[in-house]
Order: structure tokens, then C-alpha cells, then sequence
């Protein structure tokens, strides 16, 4: 072979991994990431049962209840709207009523989100950051509030 | 006092980084020793100067030293004194210090241990190390400093985040930035290269040994904040694919393809560009990892507090590293002259499709790990990218890499006879289809990839095997020449066996723990028994406990199996006072290199805990792989020819100064 040759080798090969490669990223990109919504988000855009989604915002106080086998249920809010969140397992640590929490999971038909992820602080002065962005859209967030940080504790593997 | 001595040896570390950047340059465009030899004292002085600024930190924290309102926000005075040392980098200020205390020690070693470099490449590499330590001295001291008092000191700090109140901090960051830090020589080498408008095999074989240290710590620290967030987070997982872990994963994907691609520079004097645009890149991914932990673009663990000045300011830096780099790069790269001939098929070949493969699974995990952040911005949509898209990209990947490797070993240099090599390599074909049928036998079918999972990594243990046993004609020869050969054979030779064995080994750890993995979470009251795989878990009750800065409320269980007791386990909480915050503490029980993992959730007012219990199988094999690959790195970096192996250049007897 030429030199000319084995450079076209070369290219050829590695145009045919890349493109392979870039097939497989914009097929995943479709199909497994999920958006993230406020409550106030689930509640207008009219979301697809089904669809697989992030919510974000405040527990409401006093609407958590614990039932049999680990079950509860919460509402999350920010403020202006809220959506009911159940789920079954062992919540975090910081999972408090009054506190930020990121739910990931199933909307089901009549608005309940069957979350199988519920993420919280890992630090009392820090909140996730989505919930922030969520409280800050329905203009429920005061400035210096608190230092906005803040993920990952408590995933149901 | 002292925290004024450490701010003040920090700015001296800076006046003697912006000589050591400057003069040495100078020098070596002039050829004058005098001044090429300049860099090699500022360069030993710089780390002195950090060394003196961290040790200063330190001792503010030890003593508990309120004014300073980096130890304020930060320590305890009840804190254990383990902790007082690692929370010095379990902050923002603190670890930016260590960075920079890393980077000054490389540089000096450089200095020290570079007595057999051509001086104008020695000059010039120090002077690029001294820009990078430049831009980081500038970042802390004008928007991290460490050392600012408080006009009014508190009587008690704030303590460290408790989650970070671990061993497993105690070891993970120095590592990591050992291995981030690292990859600045490499970078500063080709920067050099660059300069000069020359490269040759030697320049490789002077790279190598930096790069592959740098790649060693890199993997340890990788797998040592993987076991972190297993036994720390309490959900039992050992990798996220979160944006901060992907930030250490991407180094480490180019730093791999760049101690491959070396091997080739160096015996075969080809890939010359190709080698230093990845040491280009392996650190400018390093950067990419600091900004983004860094900056509080993400949110996580690590992103200690927002303040866009910062992000702003690293930002810069790593545009002007990375744009700089590979601008001088499209600049230079074209001078420099091609190297020798090869066939596709050949070992030159196997390494370019290493190359290859692994630096596209790195761009799917940077695509992966940066996309949300660029739609973002573009369209203020937020989405979370997962497991499930690395799982669909990265894995695909990753396999015909692996199965190349055995390949790849035995392959001869310039023209390789694949046909041959297959041949050679049927004993690793016929173990890598029993171990699947196996598997297959004793799992079931349930899982279908998983036996294939184990197949493969038997493939390539046995086909390192077979590489060492050819070597040594093992088998072919008497056995006392096989002996002796194997008493000769190059160290690097069994670092490279044992390395790809131990990705093997990690392998078999994902694929175990990720298939055959079981788990219950239920809610046990006193004297209750669960049982899981076997396993028979009962309740005892719940003690309480004080620990030095924090209260502990733990389950007592007991562990049998066939009746048998195995042990006793104690997942905890633990409620640190000066936070109002809670972390748990699971229970690790080790059953040979499987695991069992109990980990406690809320206590109900019947008396009745929340528990989370796992069986992990074979678990332990994925952070005991990563052991073994950086071994194998550690048995290759002792090897002769990388340290006394480069020509000595014939000038250097004469440029050393009359004593």
C-alpha cells in the first residue's frame, strides 16, 4: 500500500467510528434524557402521560403522608401551583416538609408524578439548583435566601 | 501572624512564577545557560514558597484559628484532628492551594529530575509550567483567597460539610489532582515542542514516564471517589455518570489514549501530531474539569459555593490555555516531520484504533456532560442527561476496544499477521466461550449480555496471559529459558499485561454488580428477620452513641446464612450539631470480593426502620481492578528505560556551572 493509501485507510475508519459514534449520541439524545419542569411547568404545558419528567421545587408543609411498605406521598410547589409526587423507598436525608426536593419519575394521567428518584440537599444551606430557577420564575425566591447549590442524595439505583 | 506568612509566601510564589515564565524563554531564544538555568531555582524556590503557603492553611486549622474566615466557615474545634487536616482542601480556597501546591511540585521535580533533558526543552517546559502556575497564583489571590481574616473572630466555626467528613476525603482529591496536575507536564512538553519546531522519539520516551504517573494517580483517585460516593451517599451506587464524575472520567480517557499513542512515537517515531494534540487536550480536559467543578455550573458535592467571578476567571484561563494551545498548534504542528510507515494491520495499527475508540467515547461523554449545560444557556430548557445515555454511547464503545486489546499486544510492529495472532490467541477464545457458557449456566438466561460480559473479560485476562507466556516462549522453549527470559523481560512488559488485565477485572466487577445485584428496602421492626440471596438479616434494636462533633443513632442487625452467623452489622446516622445535618453511615459487610450493604432510612414511631439492604456481587473486583491497572502503571514507570533509556545530550557536561 501507498502511503496515500493507508492515510484513506486511516480516514475511512475513523469517519466510520465518529459517524457510528454520532449516530448512537443523537439516537440516545432523543430518546433518554429527561426535562426538567416547575410545577407550574406540569401544570400548564399539558405534558404526555407517560412522559418521563424532572419536577423541582418546595415539599409542601403538611402534605406529606407516610403509608404501608415505605409508600409516601408529597406535594411539591412553587408557589403558584403543585403536583402530587409518590413514591416508595427511603427519602434523603435532608428530605424535609418546607425543604427543596428534585422528583424524577412517570406523570401519570390526572397530574401524579410516580417518581422512582427523590433527590435532595446534601447540605442544610444549599438547594438544588433547578428549584431555585423554579421559585425564582413564579417569584417566590428572595435574593440571599440562601446559597443555591446543592444534588444527589438518595437515588434508587 | 501566620496566616499573613502564608499570604505573603504565596504572592513570593507568584513573583518567582512570572521570572521562571519569562526569563528562561528568554533564555533558551538566546541560548544563553545563564539564563535557562534560571528556571530550574525559581522553580524549586515556587514550590517552597507554596509548600510554606499550604503548611501555613494547615496550621490556621489545626489550632482552630477562628479569624480566618476560611477555617471559620469551614472547621470545628471539636472536629477530630484527621479532619482538620482535610477539610484545608475540603473547601473552595483550600483545595485551589492544593492545586496549585501539586502543580509547584511537578514543576520542581521537573526541575530536580530533569538533569538528562536538552536544556532549551527543559528552559522551555518550565517556563509553560510557570504561565500555568501564574494564572492559578493570580486566581486565588484575587478571588479565592484563603488567608482573609475576620475583623471579628467567631468562638466557634462552622464545621466541614459532614458528608465530607471521611477518610475517603482524606485521600481522594490529592489523588485526583495528582492526576489532573500531572497532565500539565505533558502539556508543557508538547507546548515546548511546539516552541521549538522539534520533536523526536526521545521527546516521547521523556513524556511517558510524567504522563503515565499522572494517569496512575488519576485512576486510583477516579476509583477512590467511586467507592466514596458507594459506601458515603447510602444508595449504593458506584457511578452516576454525574457531570463531576464525567469531569474526571474525560482526562482519564485521553490521558489513556496518550500513554498509547506515546509508545508508538517513541518506538516508531510516528504520530507525532497526533500525540501532541492529545497532550494538548489531556490537560485541557483537566481544566475543563476544574472549571466545571469549580465554577458552580454544576451542581454538586464538590461545587463548594457560587460566585461567578470565579467562573468567570477560570474561564479565561482555560480559553486562553486551550484556545493558546491549539492555536500554537495549528501554527506549529505542520513543521513538524512526519515519522515512519505502517500497515493498518500492526501494532502501530492497534494503537491507533485504541486512539481512536477511546477518544470518541470520550467526546460522547463530553458531548453527554456538556449539552445540557449548552441547551441551557441557548434555550433555558433544562434536561438531565443519564445512566441510560452513556449506557447507549459509552458502553458500545468501550466493548470493541476491549476486544481489540489481546490483539492489539500481539500484534509485531510496522506489519502485523492477524491470522496469526488469532491462532495464538485460541486458548483466550476458548476460556472467554466456556466462561460465557458457564455463566450462562449457573445465571440463567435471564440476563443476556451480562455472560458475554464475563466472557470478554476472560478473553482478555487469558489473552494477557498469552502475551507474557510468548514473550517467554513459555511452553515452546525448555522451561529454564522460559525462566530466565521471564527474569529479562522488560518490566513495561508486565505493566501492560497486568494493566489491561485490571480493566478486565473492573469489568467483571460492573458486570456483577449491575446484573446480580439484589435488593430489598423495607421497613423491619425489632426482632424481625428479612433474607436476600441467601442471607438471613435480623433486627436487634437501636443504640444510641455520641461521636466527638456528632450524635449517632444505629440499627444493631445480625447477619446468618444457613443458620450459621456471618457477622453483625451497624448502619448509622449520624446528626452533626453545628449544621442541624444528618448522614448515614451504611454498614459494609465483605463476603470475598462480594458485598453485602446495609444502609438505614427513617426511624417510625412504631419503633420500625426504614432500611435499604443490598447484595453486591463481586463488587469489590471494580475498585480492585482500578488497583491493579495503576499497578501495572506503577511496574511500567519502574522500568529501566524510562529513566536512564533517553540519549544524554552531549552538551549538557558543559553547560553545568563550575562548583
Amino acid at each position: 500500500m501507498t502511503r496515500k493509501q493507508r492515510r484513506l485507510t486511516l480516514i475511512g475508519g475513523s469517519l466510520a467510528v465518529l459517524g457510528i459514534a454520532a449516530a448512537l449520541v443523537l439516537f440516545a439524545l432523543k430518546d433518554s434524557i429527561v426535562f426538567f419542569n416547575s410545577p407550574s411547568d406540569v401544570v400548564q404545558k399539558q405534558i404526555a402521560p407517560g412522559t418521563r419528567i424532572r419536577v423541582g421545587g418546595l415539599v409542601e408543609p403538611g402534605s406529606l403522608k407516610k403509608g404501608e411498605n415505605l409508600q409516601i406521598s408529597f406535594k411539591v410547589t412553587d408557589g403558584a401551583h403543585e403536583v402530587s409526587v409518590r413514591y416508595q423507598g427511603i427519602v434523603p436525608d435532608l428530605f424535609r416538609e418546607g425543604q427543596g426536593v428534585v422528583a424524577e419519575g412517570r406523570l401519570e394521567p390526572g397530574g401524579l408524578l410516580a417518581a422512582d428518584t427523590v433527590l435532595a440537599k446534601h447540605d442544610e444551606r444549599y438547594m438544588p439548583r433547578e428549584v431555585v430557577d423554579a421559585l425564582k420564575k413564579s417569584g417566590r425566591w428572595q435574593e440571599g435566601e440562601m446559597n443555591a447549590d446543592a444534588h444527589v442524595v438518595g437515588k434508587k439505583p | 501572624m501566620i496566616p499573613e506568612i502564608g499570604h505573603y509566601a504565596l504572592v513570593l510564589a507568584l513573583g518567582l512564577a512570572l521570572i521562571q515564565a519569562t526569563v528562561p524563554l528568554y533564555g533558551a531564544a538566546r541560548r544563553d545557560a545563564a539564563l535557562m538555568q534560571l528556571g530550574t531555582s525559581t522553580a524549586v524556590m515556587q514550590f517552597v514558597f507554596v509548600a510554606g503557603s499550604f503548611a501555613a492553611l494547615t496550621a490556621c486549622y489545626v489550632t482552630s484559628d477562628f479569624s480566618v474566615a476560611n477555617v471559620f466557615e469551614n472547621s470545628h474545634s471539636m472536629m477530630p484532628l484527621v479532619y482538620k487536616f482535610t477539610s484545608v482542601w475540603g473547601n473552595h480556597e483550600g483545595s485551589m492551594l492544593l492545586w496549585v501546591l501539586i502543580l509547584a511540585l511537578f514543576g520542581a521535580s521537573v526541575a530536580l529530575f530533569g538533569g538528562n533533558l536538552p536544556v532549551t526543552l527543559k528552559a522551555n517546559v518550565l517556563a509553560v509550567q510557570a504561565w500555568i502556575a501564574c494564572s492559578f497564583y493570580f486566581f486565588i489571590l484575587l478571588t479565592s483567597n484563603p488567608f482573609l481574616r475576620l475583623a471579628q473572630p467567631p468562638l466557634e466555626g462552622r464545621d466541614l460539610n459532614p458528608i465530607l467528613q471521611d477518610p475517603g476525603l482524606a485521600i481522594h482529591p490529592p489523588l485526583l489532582y495528582l492526576g489532573y496536575v500531572g497532565f500539565s507536564i505533558a502539556f508543557s512538553f508538547a507546548i515546548a515542542a511546539l516552541i521549538e519546531g522539534r520533536i523526536d522519539a526521545a521527546w516521547a520516551r521523556w513524556v511517558r514516564p510524567w504522563t503515565l504517573a499522572a494517569w496512575m494517580f488519576l485512576t486510583v483517585g477516579i476509583a477512590m471517589g467511586s467507592y466514596w460516593a458507594y459506601y458515603e451517599l447510602g444508595w449504593g451506587g458506584f457511578w452516576f455518570w454525574d457531570p463531576v464524575e464525567n469531569a474526571s472520567l474525560m482526562p482519564w480517557l485521553a490521558g489513556t489514549a496518550l500513554l498509547h499513542s506515546a509508545v508508538v512515537m517513541e518506538k516508531r517515531n510516528a504520530l507525532k501530531i497526533w500525540t501532541i494534540l492529545l497532550a494538548i487536550l489531556a490537560f485541557s480536559l483537566s481544566l475543563i474539569g476544574t472549571f466545571l467543578v469549580r465554577s458552580g455550573v454544576l451542581t454538586s458535592v464538590h461545587a463548594f459555593a457560587e460566585d461567578p467571578s470565579r467562573g468567570i476567571f477560570i474561564l479565561c484561563i482555560l480559553v486562553l490555555f486551550i484556545g493558546g494551545g491549539l492555536s500554537l498548534f495549528a501554527w506549529r504542528a505542520p513543521l513538524l516531520r512526519q515519522g515512519g510507515l505502517f500497515a493498518p494491520v500492526s501494532r502501530e495499527g492497534a494503537l491507533v484504533f485504541n486512539n481512536l475508540f477511546l477518544t470518541t467515547a470520550c467526546l460522547t461523554v463530553f458531548v453527554g456532560t456538556l449539552y445540557p449545560l449548552a441547551l441551557e444557556a441557548f434555550n433555558g430548557e433544562k434536561i438531565s442527561v443519564g445512566a441510560p445515555f452513556f449506557n447507549l454511547t459509552f458502553a458500545p464503545l468501550f466493548i470493541p476496544l476491549m476486544f481489540a486489546m489481546p490483539f492489539g499486544t500481539l500484534l509485531a510492529w510496522k506489519r502485523g499477521d492477524l491470522l496469526g495472532v488469532a491462532q495464538r490467541l485460541m486458548t483466550a477464545f476458548a476460556i472467554g466461550i466456556a466462561a460465557i457458557a458457564i455463566t450462562f449456566a449457573a445465571a440463567g438466561a435471564e440476563h443476556v449480555l451480562a455472560p458475554f460480559g464475563i466472557g470478554l473479560a476472560a478473553f482478555v485476562i487469558i489473552g494477557a496471559l498469552v502475551d507474557l507466556a510468548e514473550r517467554i516462549a513459555l511452553f515452546r522453549a525448555p522451561f529454564a529459558t522460559s525462566w530466565s527470559r521471564a527474569r529479562g523481560l522488560q518490566r513495561s512488559a508486565w505493566g501492560t499485561a497486568i494493566a489491561h488485565a485490571g480493566v478486565a477485572v473492573t469489568l467483571i466487577g460492573i458486570t456483577g454488580a449491575a446484573t446480580w445485584g439484589t435488593e430489598r428496602i423495607v421497613a423491619m421492626k425489632e426482632g424481625q428477620t428479612i433474607t436476600l440471596s441467601g442471607y438471613a438479616l435480623t433486627f436487634d434494636g437501636m443504640v444510641q452513641r455520641a461521636g466527638p462533633n456528632f450524635r449517632v443513632l444505629a440499627g444493631k442487625f445480625t447477619l446468618r446464612e444457613g443458620g450459621g452467623v456471618v457477622g453483625v452489622m451497624e448502619p448509622s446516622k449520624r446528626t452533626f450539631g453545628a449544621r442541624g445535618m444528618t448522614t448515614t453511615e451504611a454498614a459494609l459487610l465483605s463476603r470475598g470480593v462480594s458485598q453485602l450493604y446495609l444502609s438505614l432510612g427513617d426511624v417510625n414511631g412504631d419503633g420500625s426502620a426504614a432500611i435499604r439492604f443490598y447484595y453486591k456481587p463481586l463488587v469489590l473486583l471494580i475498585w480492585l481492578g482500578a488497583v491493579v491497572m495503576a499497578l501495572g502503571g506503577a511496574l511500567s514507570l519502574s522500568d529501566r528505560r524510562l529513566r536512564v533509556g533517553a540519549p544524554k545530550p552531549a552538551a549538557k557536561t558543559a553547560l553545568q556551572p563550575a562548583e
